[in-house]
Formats: C-alpha cells, structure tokens, sequence
C-alpha cells in the first residue's frame, strides 16, 4: 500500500522505492550513505558478493540510453546475487505500440522483484511504483528532466568521503543545470543533509531563477561562481541544447563557464571536481582538470556500485 | 525475571578462561557490536600483537526478508590474512546461533581460515542452529521474549541490559566458566 506522505516511504517511514531526493528525510539518506560504507569493502573480497538478494529478479528497464548508470546497477545487483535481466525497451515493446503499464504487467508476470527504470517522461518511475504488486520495488535511474536520486546519492557519498561532513561547505553546481536532473538531484540532497551555501552557477539561459527558492544561490559568473567552493560539480553541456537558441556555441560557453585549471585556482586548494559523467572535454571542462590532482570523476563510478547496491538492500528489505 | 550479571567480572573470567585456549598465532576477532568491544579489550590484556579483528553479520543475515538491512555503518575490518588463519570469534550473548552461522559465512568471503573457534561472555541456550562455543563466562537459562544486551559506558565498562521482560519468569544462572563441546 503507497503511502498518501511519499510514496516512497512505508507507514514506518523506511524506504521501499527510490524515486526522488526530493522529500526524504535526512535520516534516510544518511542511513543510505552509512550503509554504501559497508558496501564498498566487499568489491576487495575474494568474494565479491553478498547473498542479500539472492532469488530476487532485478529488471533494468532503460527506455532510454545509458552504459554508465545501467552497468553500475547491474553490477550492484550481481554482487548483492541478483539475477539481473537486461531490457533494452526503447528497442522492443514498446517501439511496437505498448503501453508503459503493459510493460510492466507482463514483466510483473515474469515474476520480478524489482524494477530499475530509466524513462525521458519525468514522472514514469513513479507511476511503475503505483501500479506495481505491493512487494515490487521500484528505483529511479533517471526520469525526464526530473530526478535522479542514486546519482545525487554517489555524489554525497563523494562529497562525505573527501570532505567528511557537510555543515562547512560551499558547493558550485555548474553548467546546464535547467535540463539537469541531476542537478535537481543534487540541490535537493545538498539541502537535506545541510550544506550551508550551494550556488548554481550558468548563463541565464540555463540556470532557472526559481531556484532561488530553495536556499541556492544563483551565479551568472564563473570566477564568483567557483570562489572558495569546496566542492565543484560540473553538468555535461548536452549537445542537443546547442541546436536551440539556449547557447551561442560550445567554444563560447567553454570560454565562459568551462572548469580550466585557473578558474579552478580560485576554488579552495583543496577543492574536489566532480562530473556525472559522459564528460565534454574541451565543452564543460578542460582535458586537464578532468585528469587532474583534484578531479575525483572515476573515484564516483566506483562508490556508485556500492551506492547502488545499499539502495537496492534498504529497499528490498522494507516492507510496504 | 531475576537474574543479575556483572558483565565486569565476567569479563575477566572470560580473559583469564581464554589464556590457556590462544597459540602465538590465534587471531582475535569480535563480532559486531558487543563481541567487538570485548575483542578489542581482550587484545589489549592479553597483550596480542597487531589489532583485533570486527566482524559483522548483517550481509549473510537470514531475517534481512523479516527486518531489512540494520542500520549503521558497521563494515567488516579483518587487517590479516585470513586464509589458513586460526581465529576465535568473541561474542558477548550466544543464543540461537543465527548470527554465528551468518558470520562464518561473512568470514568465508575473505578467505579459507584454518580454525574457527568460537568465545562469549554469555550462553544464554535457546540455539537454533548446531553451534557450540569452546568458552562461555556464563551459562543461563533465559525464556526467549526476554532480551539480555552488552552495554559500554563511555568509560569502557561493561554492563548488561536486560530488556522486554515478560512478568513472572524465572532463570537458573549460574556464573561457572565451562567448556563448550565445540
């Protein structure tokens, strides 16, 4: 039974889907974050797996693209013993005229456990959660513009992990951050577990002014923009928005708001850079401050398998 | 239910029973939370080189489908080689013997030890599982609604808490050191 609240969470307030960050309690998150912790330790093993999801069945439902994000979920599945099956759906059903809900039925006939689902609508993920059987959950990989909680997830663990405590902070998102559901993402679990000053720094064009709403400041500057910032969080430029009147041009928008090693000068010396991934080099960020001293963009892939893998533990041990 | 234990002396029974029972090379490893404060304890007075070793059950677990994942970051941390290893775990209550099984399984990720032995402060009986520890400080007999936990006081004393008792039950305790047929 959803809970009215948030449909992610339980009478008893535990996770049993991940849909958003948004509406979390801090508890929640930081439970996910201890629990990565522990999880990190078993890709050293001999044995590189745990039996908590052992007979379980993990569907992967991309109905959009993605190697990054899809791989890190099947490996968080097989080493929690999942039996982990591929759908490549942008492909398949529905190219030929199924509904999303259909999907799901037939594959809730197959008699899977749990779906990860990555969708263009925002909303999809929530509405597989609805319709779902009560012991199926459901984990967001990135809906729309929306959401995509695991990935701000593996960005607070990196964040916890380097800077070890969130209460002195200034992070800098930048770049694309209106088509950004990562970006979202971020603000959104920055907020929860109290990051003091988070400044969305972009052109006009792509920063929404409503952010400041939420607590954030709103940058037009780079150099202003990644002052002092502990943390600095690079957006890919998706090349798709180049075609709109959004951007003048790449080269343009590298020379404005590209992370070259002096702007990155002034940022505390010892700033972190982190990118979500597939990185621009030469667009968003230059070649060597991606490989740089202070770059910690592979150091997330590898916490975002033992992020994954707590989400899908906490959430396949709760009830609904 | 009346039935008092001082986990303190306890404590040293249990140190003073395991001295004759660890070889130059037996590894102590505790077993989260309680059995690794004991652990830790027990290397320091019995002058053990290197660290204990923690060990947790919670990722072989067998009620993870009833109660989910346990909160907090409790991670396994054994800083030797396990395989061919001679190691004792140390546990502060044994009772069913769920969570030794989940930790032998935990511990068999790592590697192939040579010996397993097994040491608590208290066996409270009520065992589920063929498990049997070489050493246990007290013996009692608890109905299985009441709940016995290892408590440590800022200052690093032990003592037991004993929870949901149900009214009008009885235990036999007796606080003699035995061998375990283990």
């Amino acid at each position: 039974m959803l809970s009215r609240r948030n449909p992610q969470l339980n009478r008893q307030g535990e996770l049993i889907h991940l849909l958003s960050i948004e509406g979390l309690p801090r508890e929640v998150l930081t439970h996910i974050l201890d629990t990565a912790g522990s999880f990190l330790a078993v890709g050293d093993r001999d044995v590189k797996k745990v039996p908590l999801l052992r007979g379980k069945s993990v569907f992967n439902l991309f109905f959009e693209n993605s190697t990054r994000t899809r791989t890190t979920f099947e490996i968080a599945a097989k080493r929690l013993s999942a039996d982990v099956i591929n759908l490549d759906i942008a492909r398949s059903s529905t190219a030929k005229g199924e509904s999303l809900l259909d999907t799901i039925a037939n594959l809730s006939a197959m008699q899977a456990d749990m779906f990860v689902v990555r969708h263009a609508e925002s909303g999809a993920p929530y509405l597989i959660a609805q319709h779902c059987a009560p012991h199926v959950h459901v984990i967001n990989a990135g809906d729309g513009r929306h959401a995509h909680p695991t990935q701000a997830l593996l960005d607070m663990y990196t964040i916890r992990h380097y800077k070890r405590d969130f209460s002195g902070l200034t992070v800098a998102v930048v770049g694309d951050i209106v088509h950004s559901r990562v970006a979202r993402s971020d603000i959104h679990a920055l907020t929860t577990l109290g990051v003091p000053e988070i400044r969305a720094v972009g052109p006009r064009t792509l920063v929404p002014a409503d952010l400041r709403e939420m607590g954030v400041r709103v940058v037009h500057d780079m150099d202003e923009g990644v002052r002092d910032a502990d943390v600095v969080i690079m957006l890919r430029l998706q090349n798709e928005r180049m075609s709109g009147a959004m951007l003048p041009s790449a080269g343009e928008f590298f020379k404005r708001f590209g992370l070259t090693s002096a702007k990155l000068a002034l940022a505390r010396p010892d700033a972190i850079v982190m990118h979500p991934g597939p990185i621009n080099r030469g667009v968003e960020i230059a070649s060597d401050v991606a490989d740089g001293r202070a770059s910690v963009i592979l150091p997330q892939v590898t916490f975002g398998i033992a992020v994954r893998m707590a989400v899908m533990s906490i959430i396949a041990g709760n009830q609904a | 239910m009346n039935l008092s234990l001082d986990a303190e002396a306890l404590y040293v029974q249990l140190r003073d029973g395991l001295r004759p029972l660890l070889g130059p090379d037996t590894r102590l490893v505790g077993i989260w939370s309680g059995g690794a404060w004991l652990a830790r304890r027990l290397h320091a007075d019995l002058g053990r080189g290197g660290e204990a070793g923690v060990i947790s059950s919670r990722l072989h677990r067998d009620d993870f489908g009833e109660r989910g994942l346990a909160a907090g970051a409790h991670a396994t941390a054994l800083p030797f080689e396990v395989d061919g290893a001679d190691i004792l775990l140390v546990d502060d209550v044994l009772q069913t013997g769920r969570t030794i099984r989940a930790v032998l399984n935990e511990l068999f990720d790592y590697g192939r030890p040579a010996r397993v032995r097994l040491a608590v402060l208290v066996d409270r009986g009520g065992r589920e599982l063929p498990v049997a520890p070489v050493l246990a400080a007290a013996t009692v007999a608890m109905p299985p609604g009441c709940k016995l936990r290892l408590a440590q006081e800022d200052a690093g004393r032990l003592t037991f808490e004993l929870h949901d008792l149900p009214p009008g039950s009885a235990a036999a305790a007796s606080a003699a050191p035995r061998a375990g047929e283990g």
